[in-house]
């Protein structure tokens, strides 16, 4: 097989993962319909991708915040400028880091555990046996587990900022000494909710998609054998992580660019 | 795990969620303050606003009234026209008010004092402030003391 040959099987082998994962993004969205009827499926899944979630959501953004308060404080203090620690913890969490970074765990926590738990299925060959008894796999096990993931993220990216902005305020009031009015007002002063706000919550959204997306379409076409799951689950954490700050690079140029 | 148990936790994991988006919204943004639309806007020409942007905000004895809602460059006046919305409850503006643009703190932004005139007329939706004060170009006082320290 000659360098060319490689080349192309490879380069038709990814364009043909890309055709089936929007071709099983459709099914999987043609099959949201099963979830008006039975909203109990949904519920399970929001419990074991987001409340199980929920508790490294918050010590990461508190942690995170805490560290923004430090390092914002050490910067601005040379300018004289400490009272705009609020304005700096704020936009940054709310901005870039509340997303982001709960994309980033969230690919960790549980678009790990909804590869697994789909490749394992798929290699026990339990998606075939529902199959047999006319159960379509898409409506009971992936649309649950794939809209408890979109529904999810954007609620925890929330969580993870406003803890966030708690910590800095944590830090920077209580330890450092910043004053508390000045903490909340430059931050009132300088944060606008449609701009930076809502931009987050629909960069938050974008995110949840895309990481529930390849979280269930990595495990669905999983190699059903131990080796493939696990490669699959790795995939999934790759692949979510690049797609996620590859898609903040290009929202950020489309929301903030322009100023 | 009963799904008893599990709708609660749900329940308890979304209204989490939506009640930190609250409290991003109130607490953080500037969603709980005042907000353009319901005020009245007046007009001022400037030779020059500096670094003056839209959504300034415009204070009057220091405390904020309104925002810079738009700015156009007048090119029959060759000045500039800054527009700024001033909320509802601070209609007791007389005519012969005066606007300066300033700014907070050494490298603070630009903003738009008001000081009051003492006409009885008040300013309506409109309106045109007339006497004006431009922003101070850093450069042009360091030139104009050059000039006057080198003059002698």
């Amino acid at each position: 097989m000659g360098p060319f040959q490689r080349l192309g099987r490879s380069a038709l082998g990814v364009l043909e993962r890309l055709g089936r994962g929007h071709l099983f993004l459709l099914r999987t969205l043609l099959a949201m319909g099963t979830l008006v009827r039975r909203p109990g499926l949904l519920l399970r899944e929001i419990y074991s991708v987001g409340v199980l979630s929920l508790l490294i959501i918050a010590v990461s953004g508190l942690f995170v915040g805490m560290v923004l308060g430090y390092q914002g404080y050490i910067t601005l203090v040379d300018f004289g400028a400490a009272e705009a620690l609020g304005t700096v913890v704020a936009l940054s969490l709310v901005r870039e880091l509340g997303p982001v970074v709960t994309a980033l765990l969230f690919a960790g926590r549980a678009g790990s555990a909804l590869t697994a738990e789909i490749g394992l299925m798929k290699a026990t060959e339990q998606l075939s046996s529902m199959e047999m008894m006319a159960v379509d796999p898409y409506k009971r096990v992936i649309a649950p587990r794939f809209l408890a993931g979109v529904i999810s993220l954007p609620l925890l990216a929330a969580i993870f900022s406003a803890v966030g902005v708690a910590g800095g305020y944590f830090i920077g009031v209580g330890v450092l000494g910043v004053d508390a009015g000045a903490y909340w007002s430059q931050m009132q002063a300088s944060v606008d909710f449609h701009e930076d706000v809502m931009n987050g919550v629909i960069k938050s959204m974008v995110f949840g998609v895309v990481a529930a997306w390849i979280a269930v379409f990595e495990g669905y076409d999983a190699t059903p054998t131990s080796e493939g799951v696990s490669r699959a689950t790795t995939r999934t954490v790759v692949h979510t992580a690049l797609a996620i700050l590859a898609l903040d690079f290009i929202l950020t140029g489309l929301m903030f660019g322009d100023i | 795990m009963t799904t008893r148990r599990i709708e609660i936790t749900v329940g308890i994991f979304v209204a989490l969620g939506l009640a930190a988006l609250f409290m991003l919204a109130v607490q953080v943004s500037n969603l709980g303050e005042y907000r353009g639309g319901d005020g009245y806007e007046v007009h001022a020409y400037f030779n020059n606003i500096g670094g003056l942007k839209v959504r300034a905000p415009v204070t009057m004895a220091g405390v904020r009234v309104g925002r810079v809602s738009a700015i156009t460059y007048d090119a029959e006046r060759f000045q500039a026209r800054v527009s700024f919305t001033i909320s509802a409850r601070y209609d007791q503006l007389p005519t012969d008010t005066q606007a300066s643009i300033y700014t907070a703190g050494l490298l603070g932004e630009q903003y738009i004092a008001l000081e009051p005139g003492g006409e009885d007329e008040v300013l309506r939706d409109g309106d045109v402030i007339l006497f004006t004060q431009s922003a101070l170009v850093l450069e042009e006082l360091i030139g104009r003391v050059l000039v006057n320290l080198t003059g002698n």
